[in-house]
């Protein structure tokens, strides 16, 4: 057992899990998608992403670009969560609620493609 | 070409990855300080409990943990807020630290400044967007040579493995910024990464005092990239034969060839008069030169040098005595004196009385210059050559009056410029090894009828549409003669002060051609003159409206609308 694919396995199937948690709900409903869980998707994705730095093999660089983007829509979801509550008059309204979800969205696609390629991956190697 | 892009990206990717383990400590500090500060309960100024939410918790640590400090927002903490919030100082201010101290431990890291600068030499080469040539070995040759391109605003990469040498190129006042690689260069790839497969790259010249390494290059250029022409330096005959066999197609042995010279020099003074002419520098005077004379030589030092010249001075019927301190390695039937020439009786031993001259040719130059002192004292008639092996030397052999002296870098460095710069100078000056005093004569006439007794410039000129396109355009469809070429583009009944030397048309060699010789597509005409001709010949080549008016007289209109309406002819 490899200790560095057990902790990476863990991270990128947490960042997944932990992205999808704040995805589910109605897209529209600020109670359906907790400010916590997308906290926390982002402080693992980020951790994820740095795991990638310096592995120099081709399906390294494509975790290390999916993650990339997974960690960028992510803090723009974030970023657009911010801002609905603290800059706009209106606060978090349905549709403010809904961009930051369908951002945190993209994210999640990211996060699936990682784990499949990490599925991949291990289905490839034989061992 | 895979192991060379990776090598490219080393560098950035052995930072990534020694920053891995700080960058996961540093996201997992503030991942841990926004959310004990989101979780720990607070009371606003007037009383109601309220709870951090992430952006102002993130905001918060954000500036604490980059020690800015401001103060407590968006209200006044509570003790258990302060209780973690030193937490998370402590916390911020050991990751930062460790973060730190690893960057500059990278930094510091000799792998890593390896990778960096061979990256930042790579960029250089790749960005190198003339013609270069890559220079193997930075010593007293490399760096003459390397001097004598810079001159010639050519390019150039340089390798030698040892460092001192690399840092002295960046001190040199070169035109240009040549790249270095600090590197051996018989590992290919240092030579891939110096640009031996970069487009541009023309040409390779190895001149490292490894006779190995030097053929190791010339196997390199040979696998790797056999378009282009290697230069190699080789002093001993194994080697050189190695290395024809391998298709170098340039082999320099300065002893070889400086014997070579010198036997020529005995055997028909014209023709080595005429190469002397046209291998020295452009526009310098030229000096006269004692002829060797025939009769009884002394060499002393039988070394590789002492056997190159015995080889080609026995071959023109010339008696040889040979003085060195060792038997004879290799059997010779020549009378042979023991002892170091530096000494009278060993000279009186060798008959110095009788001889006509002597080559001093040890490996020691102090030896060198003790040996023809001690002769000249003896014999003042006797011609001298002097071996000089250091440049550092030259002042005190420049105090010598020596007939002839050897400096092998400089005949090494003459040799490459000769091939690189003209390489039908080589073919042409082979014809002259050939040809009698009588042929050579008349040429020296010819050549200075037009430069006087300055040493001439040499150029060729290639008929094709790159080198000279409005001339082979030309060819292609009428006719032209040599003579055409020789014109003044600013005045066409004047004569351009140059001659050619030679045309060749596929495997045939026309030596000194007649003017009247109609050109051919293709053809290669080496010419000898003034410089200033080069230049202005320059202009007919590629321009079609200066071709017109040294071929017709009469000026020709440029441009297709201007053509149209003046109704002028089109010329060509």
């Amino acid at each position: 057992m490899n200790l560095e694919k057990v902790v990476f396995g863990f991270f990128i199937v947490l960042a997944a899990t932990l992205n999808f948690g704040f995805f589910i709900g109605e897209i529209d409903k600020p109670h359906h998608h907790h400010v916590s869980e997308l906290f926390a998707a982002i402080v693992v994705n980020l951790i994820a992403t740095v795991l990638k730095f310096g592995d120099r093999t081709q399906i390294g660089a494509i975790h290390l670009a999916t993650s990339l983007v997974a960690v960028l829509q992510l803090i723009a979801a974030a970023v657009a969560w911010g801002y609905a509550v603290y800059m706009s008059a209106e606060g978090l309204t349905p549709g403010a609620t809904a961009s930051v979800v369908s951002l945190s969205g993209g994210a999640l696609l990211a996060n699936l493609i990682s784990v499949t390629m990490l599925i991949a991956e291990t289905v490839m190697l034989r061992r | 070409m895979n192991m060379n892009t990776s090598l490219i990206n080393n560098a950035f990717f052995v930072a990534l990855r020694h920053m891995r383990a700080p960058l996961i400590f540093l996201v997992a500090i503030f991942a841990i300080s926004v959310g004990g500060l989101v979780l720990i309960p607070g009371i606003d100024a007037e009383g109601n409990p309220w709870r951090m939410d992430f952006f102002h918790a993130l905001y918060f640590i954000s500036y604490t943990a980059t020690t800015i400090g401001f103060g407590e927002t968006p209200h006044a903490f509570t003790d258990e807020q302060r209780l973690w919030v030193i937490f998370c100082i402590f916390l911020s201010v050991i990751g930062w630290a460790y973060a730190i101290s690893k960057l500059f431990a990278v930094i510091q890291d000799r792998g890593f400044k390896q990778a960096l600068t061979g990256q930042r030499f790579a960029r250089s080469v790749r960005r190198l967007g003339d013609s270069f040539y890559l220079i193997c070995g930075y010593g007293e040759t490399g760096q003459l040579l390397a001097r004598s391109l810079d001159h010639l605003n050519i390019p150039f990469v340089v390798i030698d493995i040892d460092p001192e040498r690399i840092d002295e190129l960046d001190l040199q006042d070169y035109l240009f910024d040549a790249p270095g690689l600090v590197g051996d260069a018989r590992l290919p790839n240092n030579l891939i990464m110096a640009g031996l497969t970069h487009p541009s790259c023309v040409g390779v010249i190895a001149l490292t005092n490894d006779n190995f390494a030097n053929l190791a290059v010339a196997i390199a250029v040979r696998l790797l990239n056999p378009e282009i022409p290697a230069l190699c330096r080789a002093t001993t005959v194994d080697v050189a034969a190695n290395m024809a066999s391998f298709g170098t197609r340039h082999i320099i042995d300065p002893f070889e060839k400086f014997a070579e010279y010198l036997a020529l020099a005995i055997r028909s003074p014209g023709s080595y008069r005429l190469l002397e002419w046209l291998t020295g520098l452009p526009g310098t005077e030229l000096a006269a030169e004692r002829v060797p004379p025939r009769g009884r030589w002394l060499v002393c030092g039988y070394g590789r040098f002492g056997q190159a010249i015995v080889r080609h001075i026995t071959r023109e019927q010339l008696d040889v005595t040979l003085i060195d301190p060792k038997p004879p390695s290799r059997e010779t039937a020549l009378p042979w004196i023991l002892g170091v020439g530096t000494r009278a009786e060993t000279l009186w031993e060798a008959g110095v009385n009788g001889a006509v001259g002597i080559v001093a040719g040890t490996d020691d130059d102090i030896n060198n210059l003790s040996i023809v002192v001690t002769a000249r004292e003896l014999n003042p008639n006797l011609f001298v050559v002097l071996r000089q092996n250091l440049q550092a030397n030259h002042e005190l052999f420049k105090a010598f009056d020596s007939d002839f002296t050897v400096v092998p870098s400089e005949i090494i460095a003459h040799e490459c410029l000769a091939i690189l710069t003209t390489p039908l100078l080589s073919r042409f000056l082979a014809i002259v090894k050939r040809k009698d005093d009588v042929w050579a004569d008349d040429v020296i006439a010819r050549v200075s009828a037009v430069t006087g007794t300055l040493v001439p410039a040499v150029w060729s000129v290639t008929l094709d549409s790159r080198q000279a396109p409005a001339v082979a355009e030309t060819v292609r469809r009428s006719a032209m003669g040599l003579d055409s070429l020789m014109r003044d583009p600013v005045d066409r009944n004047r004569q351009l002060p140059c001659i050619p030397l030679m045309v060749v048309r596929g495997a045939e060699d026309i030596e000194i051609p007649e003017p009247e010789l109609m050109l051919r597509e293709g053809d290669s005409i080496l010419f000898a003159g003034m410089s200033s001709a080069h230049q202005d010949q320059q202009s007919m080549l590629g321009n079609i409206n200066v071709l017109n008016y040294v071929l017709f007289g009469t000026e020709v209109v440029g441009s297709w609308l201007w053509r149209k309406l003046t109704g002028a002819e089109a010329g060509l």
